[in-house]
């Protein structure tokens, strides 16, 4: 080894980024953002057809939304299944990671598996799957059958963190509960649910996101009379030019922004919880 | 016995629903395996197959090599650069897929973003087809999975010590072979993590190749979507879609013995 390469190995530093990588990863990060922040100019758009650069700049995109029916109606639709599914699956799921994480029985890893196993079938192979049972029950196009449909495919993500939740929990603030003469519920409602509430409203928070978010499953369930929002803007992409998508699309790209710093804000507090208890 | 109910809802929401795919693709209405064969034999569907697995095996590619080198800079940056990183990273993780299908159409359509500006600026009389053909399936497919990619690697070298490629510089390795001897030969756990997790979603993609795709970047599921709606055959549905569980299933079963189930939700939490 030269003098003069032997002095630029004993300085080298592990954590320098050289000018090339910072430009790829830089580009990388561009590549992730750009596309979809490009949105929000497109949206203040006010033609009927969807211009780059937007010609004339307004708000006429999203109070022709706000105001129509069928957009409205899918909106509501939405909301209602994603927070019923929120709401079953969370409570399925508070119970099953209880049982799971404080159970001494056999097959648990087993149990664990199969309530994470909905997370890898094809989402495709859900919807036929339901499609063929929900016809046989006559439930198709209903929100009820929306709900059923999505809570196998959003318990792993409530389970996942209510029971990542529970066991960074200290039993011993149980025990004392139950020495001072608390019942179990008692014990659960004044003590467990408020230690674990952070992790359980993660967990709902996931559960309404995927139940929102969610179209491949919803094409074949919605029918033409539980239409919900993705599925709407599903046939408007693939078969209408709808200068309104902009616009709903900055809103969803808010929404996201929402919960995550929610959800940001539900970890912190998880964290200082766990380190104080 | 807390676990009952959730245990009770897979029974009648999980196993029942597939299981009646199952039956569906075997019985019509006594035991048959002519749709399976029918698949096997149609050169059509050999190449759906073919196709699908390319696509998979393409996108995951694309996105290691636009997440990787996102976590080795991670690894590195300082926390404000980092915190501002992993912020971008997340969010476009929690955007509606929709959206971040339908941005692309925005950006790459005939009169879309770069086509306007490429015209714009003389460079081109004829706009670049940027969609519908497998470039725009792969952009909209890398697009998505880069987040799953980069967080599995990230924490996997979130535990390697750097001083190891102290070390290695110290004793004669130049910088690149510093990379390609130590460093990345210690990222591979999660690169492996990462690739299996994105390649088991691909292989069960529709909603890109449907939006961003022609009719020659159709994958599987697809394919069985066709078959249920246009030509209501629910049996070779059916079949197909047992034969992509079982693809999926075999794929996760590679995941499952090398890196454990318990590391999928590495790739989901953020």
């Amino acid at each position: 080894m030269s003098k003069r390469s032997r002095k630029r190995a004993a300085r080298f530093d592990p954590l320098h980024i050289g000018w090339p990588l910072w430009i790829v990863s830089g580009s990388a990060i561009l590549f992730l953002i750009a596309p979809v922040l490009l949105l929000i100019p497109m949206s203040l758009g006010s033609a009927e057809i969807i211009e780059f650069p937007p010609s004339k700049i307004g708000f006429d995109q999203y109070r022709k939304f706000f105001s129509h029916p069928a957009w409205q109606s899918a909106v509501l639709n939405s909301l209602q299944v994603s927070a019923m599914t929120a709401v079953v699956s969370t409570f399925l799921g508070v119970l099953a990671s209880l049982g799971l994480v404080r159970g001494r029985f056999k097959g648990k890893g087993l149990i664990n598996a199969f309530i994470i196993s909905p997370m890898i079938v094809p989402l495709i192979v859900m919807a036929l799957a339901f499609y063929i049972s929900l016809a046989k029950s006559g439930m198709l196009g209903t929100k009820l059958g929306l709900v059923l449909a999505y809570t196998p495919l959003t318990l792993p993500f409530t389970v996942l963190p209510i029971s990542a939740t529970l066991r960074g929990f200290d039993r011993s603030l149980e025990h004392a509960a139950r020495i001072l003469g608390a019942s179990r519920f008692q014990t659960f409602t004044k003590v467990t649910f408020p230690i674990i509430r952070p992790g359980v409203l993660t967990g709902a928070i996931f559960a309404f996101m995927i139940a929102f978010d969610e179209v491949v499953i919803a094409l074949f369930i919605c029918g033409s009379t539980a239409v919900t929002l993705p599925k709407k803007m599903w046939d408007v992409i693939r078969y209408e030019i709808e200068p309104m998508l902009p616009a709903i699309s900055t809103l969803l790209f808010l929404l996201a922004t929402l919960i995550l710093v929610l959800v940001g804000f539900l970890q912190q507090r998880l964290a200082r919880r766990m380190t104080a208890g | 016995m807390l676990v009952v109910p959730a245990l009770l809802a897979l029974f009648m929401l999980f196993v029942y629903p597939i299981s009646s795919v199952l039956l569906r693709s075997l019985f019509s209405p006594n035991f048959t395996l002519e749709h399976y064969l029918y698949f096997f034999k149609t050169p059509l569907y050999s190449r759906v197959l073919w196709i699908t697995f390319q696509i998979s095996i393409l996108s995951t590619l694309s996105a290691l090599i636009v997440g990787y080198p996102i976590a080795y800079v991670l690894r590195r940056a300082r926390p404000g650069i980092r915190n501002f990183f992993l912020l971008a990273i997340t969010l476009s993780f929690m955007i509606s897929l929709l959206v971040r299908n339908y941005s692309w159409i925005i950006v790459l359509q005939r009169s879309g973003v770069i086509n306007t500006v490429f015209t714009t600026l003389g460079l081109i009389d004829t706009p670049f087809k940027l969609l519908h053909n497998k470039f725009g399936v792969m952009i909209g497919m890398t697009h998505i999975f880069v987040p799953y990619i980069v967080f599995p690697i990230y924490s996997v070298m979130m535990g390697i010590d750097l001083n190891l490629e102290k070390a290695a510089r110290n004793l004669g390795a130049t910088r690149w072979q510093t990379f390609w001897r130590v460093s990345f030969p210690l990222s591979l756990p999660g690169i492996g993590a990462g690739a299996l997790l994105v390649f088991i979603m691909a292989l069960g993609f529709f909603i890109t190749p449907a939006l961003l795709g022609g009719r020659k970047e159709q994958m599987l599921s697809n394919l069985i979507q066709i078959q249920i709606v246009d030509l209501l055959n629910w049996p070779f549905a059916s079949a197909m879609s047992v034969i992509l569980l079982i693809a999926t299933l075999i794929v996760f079963s590679i995941y499952n013995r090398y890196l454990g189930v318990e590391r999928l939700w590495g790739g989901v939490k953020t």
